[in-house]
């Protein structure tokens, strides 16, 4: 068991290795310093003001080789930009950023809790809807309800996550209102109220998607041979779904799950946004429209790592929920 | 660009004979194709039309009547296609916003140039909705479709190499895929279009890199499952070359996974585009990007709806046609291996 979970860690380390090599492609070669260097200081800047903006974000070295050291020296490839994105990434040293010069590491404390006061409910609530949605229309299978229940999924699926968005700002805010429509606040005590209507619309626009494969997940489930002798012994429907069906349905489930969390972060990006929350996805927005390559540099990052964390724990996790799988 | 709108037409037109031919030809894919449109008649029915109003906004040329009274001398040298010819946009046009069917201007009051003529009222420009919902639906599938075109022999290239040939080859392509898949990739997307540049090549390029993935794992998999077949292990006993192999014995066993993927694709391909368009980096002239627009509109008092309302309509009608007919061919074609896309 152990082995196995240090020889996935291993993997998971190799891993973002490999994404960091991605990123240093994309962010030092694709675009190269000096670009982003004149979209910071302005393309008439005179040159010591553009050497002095790549000195102070320290995009003044060479990027694989330095020829400044001997070909015997080993800083010559350790003083590189190559080596030293490595070591600030996996050291979580991100710099500053390349718009206004704020510390990234302080931005992204700052952006953590109402990001996460966003996402998580958001995630707790849209799991447990679905699941117990999915599993009455599975209860149902095989009739109309069933069908229409399907039918109402695919459309649900067809709505562009923008438009649950603005028709639920809309719709509740405006209209109804009965939530602000936009703004955060620190105070516990109301914080909820801003949060309420993010919250409702991103369950709402999970709940298409979600339904639909756990349904389907179920509906493999009720015809195993052991439901069928479970409802010959006179079980009833309902402590069949609960007691057997849903736990013999948890493996997939789990994987389903694992995968929904780097979405979490996608539907944040926008409602953040649109309700003026000042958390991760937020940020992400203002790097976007500033330019600012580093903190989108670490934004991927960050992503990345809790995907392969979340991806790790999932394997680990098989392992307990299910004994058949072997450890291999 | 007019060689560019019309050669697409012609490559879109061919393959899509040849694909005709081959399903034609082959009694397994012709019955399920006979199956699909049985069970999806009206699904089928709804694609052509947006893949002919589409058709109609790709063919294109140089010169002709700018339409009258219009006096732009830029549009003259421009290639306008069928649909510009149709609705003439330079003159069919007023000066601010007017609702649908109305007579007069929505501020103001003021009398329309064609009181009555926009179905779905004009934008802040004076444009008109309709023909410019209309235009989305090209803008819409060449999303989906271009991108397919850089996705799907990347991720068939992929997934068969390393299902195939197995070892070496497959550790370093499933290293790169599970390093690719280990980034959220709506975060990979913006940062390849922050770093390649804003621009509809740039976004289209930029969501094939994120999507062959799933493909290609997909690809991966069956691959592994199909040179254990006897046929193909026979067809090694007897000397067949393994390029032989791959193209006859390994490559039409994929084909149902190419469609089906393909069709899945397609509709989160549009949806992330209109992600991209609300972030400012979209595809020129997509729905995403009207919807953008006129969100703020919404909130206006009393309430510019048309535009909103036009561009979602359409973006859900097509996405919901696509999203049926994908379900209705993965249940045609593989009602297996494919329930987590």
């Amino acid at each position: 068991m152990w082995a196995y979970v240090v020889r996935r860690l291993l993997y998971g380390f190799i891993t973002v290795l490999g994404v960091l090599f991605l990123l240093f492609l994309l962010f030092f070669t694709v675009a190269n310093p000096e670009d982003i260097a004149r979209k910071a200081v302005g393309e008439k800047a005179s040159p010591e003001v553009y050497a002095q903006w790549l000195e102070n974000h320290g995009y003044d070295r060479p990027l694989f080789v330095n020829p400044e050291y001997p070909t015997s020296s080993l800083a010559r490839y350790t003083d590189t930009l190559l080596a030293s994105h490595y070591h600030d990434m996996l050291t979580f040293d991100f710099g500053r950023s390349d718009a206004d010069d704020t510390p990234i590491s302080a931005r992204l404390r700052e952006g953590a809790l109402p990001s996460l006061l966003l996402t998580f409910p958001v995630f707790l609530g849209g799991l447990l809807f679905s699941i117990a949605l999915s599993l009455l229309i599975a209860l149902f299978r095989d009739t109309y309800i069933d069908r229409m229940a399907v039918v109402l999924c695919v459309a649900a699926m067809s709505i562009a996550t923008l438009l649950y968005i603005i028709f639920g700002q809309f719709l509740i805010g405006k209209v109804l209102r009965w939530f602000p429509i936009s703004g955060f606040s620190g105070d516990p005590a109301v914080v909820w109220r801003f949060l309420a209507l993010p919250v409702m619309i991103g369950i709402l626009a999970s709940l298409g998607p979600d339904i639909r494969f756990y349904r389907t997940i179920f509906l493999e489930e009720a015809h195993r041979d052991y439901v069928r002798t479970a409802r010959a012994k006179g079980c009833g429907e309902g402590s069949l779904m609960a007691n057997h069906i849903l736990r013999n349905a948890m493996l997939p489930i789990l994987t389903r799950v694992v995968t929904t969390i780097p979405f979490l972060f996608v539907g944040s990006l926008l409602s953040e946004n649109f309700f003026g929350i000042p958390g991760l996805g937020a940020l992400t927005v203002e790097a976007i429209n500033g330019n600012d390559f580093s903190t989108l540099r670490t934004m991927v990052y960050i992503g990345a790592l809790l995907f392969i964390g979340a991806q790790i724990l999932t394997d680990v996790t098989y392992t307990i929920a299910d004994p058949r799988v072997r450890l291999g | 660009m007019v060689w560019l709108s019309n050669g697409a037409v012609v490559v879109v037109l061919a393959l899509a004979s040849l694909a005709g031919i081959a399903v034609r030809r082959n009694p397994l894919w012709h019955d399920a194709m006979r199956r699909l449109a049985r069970r999806r008649p009206i699904t089928l029915m709804a694609l052509s039309v947006f893949g002919l109003i589409a058709l109609l906004d790709s063919v294109c040329w140089v010169g002709g009547e700018t339409g009258p009274g219009s006096g732009d001398a830029v549009a003259a040298y421009e290639a306008r296609s069928l649909l510009d010819r149709w609705f003439e946009p330079e003159s069919f046009r007023e000066r601010s916003y007017s609702a649908p069917f109305a007579a007069e201007e929505f501020y103001g009051a003021a009398p329309l140039e064609h009181p009555g003529e926009h179905w779905l009222g004009t934008d802040v420009l004076g444009r008109d909705v309709f023909f410019l919902t209309l235009k989305g639906f090209r803008v819409a599938l060449l999303i989906g479709g271009f991108t397919s075109l850089i996705v799907i022999p990347i991720a068939l290239a992929f997934g068969i190499a390393a299902g195939y040939f197995g070892g070496r080859v497959d550790d370093a392509v499933f290293f790169l895929i599970s390093t690719l898949a280990s980034i959220p990739s709506l975060l990979l997307l913006i940062a390849l279009i922050m770093v390649l540049g804003r621009g509809t090549t740039q976004v289209c390029i930029a969501l094939g890199i994120t999507s062959w993935v799933s493909l290609a794992r997909l690809v991966r998999a069956e691959t592994f499952r199909l040179r254990e077949l006897d046929y193909v292990e026979a067809a090694r006993a007897l000397g067949v070359s393994e390029f032989q192999i791959i193209l006859r014995h390994i490559l039409p066993n994929l084909a149902h996974l190419v469609v089906i993927t393909f069709v899945l694709l397609f509709s989160s391909m549009v949806l992330a585009e209109t992600i991209l368009a609300y972030l400012g980096v979209g595809v020129d002239g997509s729905w995403g990007q009207m919807i953008d627009r006129a969100k703020d509109e919404f909130s206006r008092d009393p309430v510019v709806w048309w535009n909103l309302s036009a561009a979602s309509a359409a973006l859900f009608a097509l996405l919901l046609s696509v999203n049926l007919l994908g379900d209705a061919l993965r249940d045609v074609l593989d009602p297996r291996t494919l329930r987590e896309l």
